[in-house]
């Protein structure tokens, strides 16, 4: 722990930290451009030049500079200013002043900077450098000129995504930044670059020249794209979501979210159910909300009642549902769509014990039936640290590329029961052990088995649990903590016959199995459940109602209300309460403050915000077939399309088309 | 400096240089080359496994040698490499030719004490032979670049032709140089400056007087 002297102030900091770490700890700011927190050093934009004692005497760059016994380190003399506003200089010769039609305008660290550190007049008279544009694909738009050669971009494609795809080619002044003969950019976290980049080289071209950012109101969110639960900030202006943004948050996303999640928002204004609708002679037509409840109220019900949660609901909604079939007398609720029938008896073998950054300090993994990268890019760039610091890891299931060394184990189940001696030695000889079944894992019936090897192996232990379930539903651990979950899944609750059937935001349900009933789809996108349903009630989306969300880990997360839902459509809650009015039943709630004190009355878990739930201890086993055989298919076909909304989005649909279905477009087009 | 660019990636550059692959002979150096680093690190010879490809390259075209993109895309296979990162370390050193270059790729050097020495004819001269940056001259013989320092000041002016440097020139000299190449002879490398062997000094020494006999300290007279 070296003692360290910052403007006088002497603090002692961490082994290993660096100089400008050091003086962060003593809360100088240090103006930076290439140096970034969860990048590796590069050291290249001199930007965080300081004064230090022992050392040469001139300013020293801080970012590169280790901090060691006894440094005398000064951020406020007039060598440093010099220094600062020499380096602004020549960064701002070759940096055009386009700033009133620069889409980082107000929230560019240049500009901060310049204006913080630099001299504010320009002593440079000649010609500037002009670079061409380079095509990075659908997501980002770069205006090269503007760039000021940090490399952050560069070193995220290598170090976070693992895909190499950006470089830095030829040097000096005609340094260009550019993807292998302009490609586009293709991995799932490629977008991120954009919030990286500190000047407006690289900015979001589906977000280009909509608004500058002092227009936008923020507000805090959860994704819901996956079960990761990224924290996410929602930038709207009037009634509509103009672009989402990654919040910092260790735990879960670090500082990063998918490209799904950014932009999948202007699917948010498309294909919206903002009407009331009825099936009338097998035709929807346009009703009011009397109309619907009266319809609904005339099929008496009764206890014959059934609700399926979809899979980017929030707690409150559910458990609106599940106190409506409470107060009618049924318990017919179910969130497992497509069917999955795994036992849930036991929420902590459904869940991810370890953690998101526990994972990283797993020494050799077993992934079951999960393409990570697509289920939850954020989980693969934790895998990806693990694999990095020596992790040995295994993947039963189709190929895909982890972007780290992964042996791979086949498709075929039967492996769990018999598995390699090159698998079982490093399961055995590890200190962190884990296994992760993801969703391809559940749908092919192998959960028995992984929590049968989680036993076996001992990876339950003082401090350690490497039981890993990783779901895709955004509302899954949410749900299952609500007790949506049947004994054998939707089809025990098709087999019960229900007259009515609330869908809520369901819309994976194959709704041949519910021919009988009236089937009311209470959500917020004319996607598959809208097409099956009898009455379409509008509701909101993730952006337009506060919700509670719990991630795959068990983290009990909140988002707040962004902006209000489109036309006629309602706060999900609001409806399923005027239901239980037209049904005649109470369900003891009549605001949101209530719904949401009842909720937590019923499950305590859920009022611990930002904490991680307790389920108990873990099961040493569970129902099902823990020798299983068969192929374990992937759930997801296209990671850009998984949902409603995205589905809806054009943004989503251009990158499925240009990046995943590209190649094929392209030989059917010839 | 010069401005360099990729050549572009057309259907001729794929047809001409596709499946391309190193000779046996260049792939057993490839292999020594490889060896010299650790398991694991061989992404550390990319930049002789560059060279020798460049050369390969220019044996079979008559020329000083290039690098096409799939000549590029193959020496990454053969490290095992991002592909990006090999381009970056081809675009980022000059003696890497990223367009086709003359049998004789002249590199005449401009900066300040070749220039104070007389460079400005130096150019002149290549330019009457109808050298000009970027450009093969009609007969295929000549290509042309203005480079940095490439560190014979003693000698200067010089220029650099393939693999040899010409030093003390005057544009009579070079024309003498390029005459001869264009012949097929192998012109006298070095420093053309007659009674001069390499860069010592022109006339009488002026400096380091006492180093000719003996390892004289000179630290006590500073």
């Amino acid at each position: 722990m070296p003692k360290v002297t910052v403007d006088g102030q002497e603090i002692e900091v961490p082994a290993g930290a660096t100089v400008l770490q050091a003086c962060e700890l003593a809360g100088k700011e240090i103006p930076r451009f290439c140096y970034h927190e969860r990048l590796s050093i590069a050291g290249n934009c001199r930007m965080c030049l300081v004064e230090v004692k022992p050392g040469p005497p001139k300013p020293q760059a801080s970012c590169a500079l280790p901090a060691t016994e006894g440094q005398e380190i000064r951020t406020d003399s007039e060598m440093v200013k010099t220094a600062r506003e020499g380096v602004m200089e020549f960064l701002l010769i070759n940096h055009p002043l386009d700033c009133p039609i620069c889409d980082q305008g107000g929230e560019c660290d240049l500009q901060d900077q310049s204006v913080a550190y630099g001299r504010g007049g320009s002593r440079y008279h000649e010609n500037k450098r002009a670079v061409t544009s380079k095509n990075m694909g659908p997501l980002i738009k770069t205006i090269m000129t503007r760039c000021i050669h940090c490399t952050r971009c560069v070193r995220f494609s290598e170090e976070i995504a693992g895909v190499d795809e950006i470089g830095a080619l030829y040097r000096g002044e005609d340094m260009q930044i550019s993807t292998y003969l302009e490609q586009a950019a293709k991995h799932e976290l490629s977008a991120n670059v954009i919030d990286l980049c500190p000047v407006g080289a690289l900015t979001s071209a589906p977000y280009a020249y909509e608004a500058r950012p002092w227009e936008l109101k923020k507000t805090l969110g959860i994704d819901v794209s996956d079960a990761v639960g990224s924290n996410i900030r929602i930038d709207s202006r009037g009634r509509e979501v103009l672009r989402v943004l990654p919040r910092i948050n260790d735990d879960v996303n670090e500082e990063w979210i998918s490209d799904k999640a950014r932009y999948q928002v202007d699917g948010l204004t498309r294909r919206r159910l903002d009407k009331v609708w009825i099936r009338k002679r097998g035709k929807l037509a346009e009703a009011t909300w009397d109309e619907a409840f009266k319809k609904i109220a005339a099929a008496k019900p009764g206890k014959s009642i059934a609700a399926v949660a979809g899979d980017m609901l929030d707690c409150e909604t559910m458990f609106a549902a599940k106190a409506l079939l409470k107060a009618s007398g049924s318990d017919l609720i179910e969130s497992r769509q497509t069917g999955m029938d795994y036992d849930t008896s036991n929420l902590a073998a459904v869940n991810f014990n370890s953690g998101f950054s526990g994972i990283e300090e797993a020494d050799a993994i077993l992934i079951v039936g999960s393409n990570v990268r697509w289920e939850a890019p954020l989980v693969n760039v934790r895998l990806r640290k693990a694999a990095t610091k020596g992790a040995k890891v295994f993947i039963v299931g189709p190929e895909w590329d982890p972007t780290y060394k992964a042996t791979f184990l086949g498709e075929d189940a039967s492996v769990l029961s018999n598995l390699p001696a090159e698998v079982a030695d490093a399961l055995k000889g590890a200190q962190k052990p884990a296994v992760i079944i993801g969703a391809g894992g559940f749908a092919a019936g192998v959960h028995a088995a992984c929590v049968k090897i989680a036993n076996d192996f001992n990876m339950v232990r003082d401090g350690w649990n490497g039981f890993n379930a990783l779901h895709i539903s955004a509302a899954r651990m949410g749900s299952l903590m609500l007790g949506y979950a049947q004994d054998g899944g939707i089809a025990s609750i098709a087999k019960a016959k229900p007259k009515v059937l609330l869908a809520l935001a369901a819309d994976e349900v194959d709704f041949t199995q519910f021919a009988d009933s009236l089937k009311v789809y209470i959500g917020h996108h004319g996607d598959k459940g809208a097409h099956a349903a009898d009455i379409i009630l509008p509701a909101s989306a993730y952006t337009e109602k506060p919700g509670t969300y719990v991630n795959t880990e068990g983290r009990v997360q909140r988002g707040d209300k962004a902006v209000f839902a489109p036309g006629d459509a309602r706060e999900d809650w609001t409806i399923l309460r005027a239901l239980a009015d037209a049904l005649g039943v109470t369900v003891g709630f009549d605001s949101f403050h209530e719904l949401r004190a009842a909720m937590h009355a019923d499950v305590p878990a859920l009022a611990n915000e930002g904490e991680v739930a307790d389920y108990g201890a873990m099961a040493s086993s569970v129902k099902g077939n823990d020798s299983p055989s068969g192929a374990i298919p992937s759930p997801i076909k296209d990671f850009y399309l998984t949902n409603p909304i995205a589905r809806a989005s054009a943004t989503m649909q251009q990158c499925s088309n240009e990046l995943l279905l590209g190649e094929t477009l392209a030989e059917a087009a010839e | 400096m010069a401005a360099r660019k990729i050549a572009a990636d057309t259907p001729e550059l794929r047809e001409r240089w596709g499946g391309w692959t190193f000779t046996d002979d260049n792939r057993a150096k490839a292999d020594w080359h490889i060896k010299k680093y650790p398991e694991g690190r061989q992404k550390s010879a990319v930049m002789p496994l560059l060279d020798l490809a460049q050369r390969q390259v220019g044996a079979e075209t008559d020329t000083q040698g290039w690098l096409p993109l799939p000549v590029i895309e193959y020496v990454a296979d053969y490290l095992d490499m991002p592909v990006i990162r090999v381009l970056e370390v081809a675009t980022f050193y000059t003696m890497y030719n990223l367009e086709p270059v003359g049998k004789f790729h002249v590199q005449v050097c401009g900066t300040t004490p070749c220039m104070l020495r007389g460079s400005d004819g130096i150019i002149a001269a290549c330019k009457a032979r109808g050298m000009k940056p970027g450009h093969i001259s009609d007969d295929g013989l000549w290509s042309f670049t203005e480079v940095e320092c490439m560190g014979n000041c003693a000698t200067a002016p010089m220029v650099q032709i393939n693999d040899d440097n010409y030093e003390d020139l005057t544009a009579e000299r070079l024309d003498k140089v390029l005459d001869a190449l264009a012949a097929g002879e192998q012109p006298k490398t070095g420093t053309q400056e007659p009674g001069r062997h390499t860069s010592e000094p022109a006339n009488a020494l002026s400096s380091l007087k006492e180093m000719v006999s003996e390892n004289h300290d000179y630290r006590g007279e500073w």
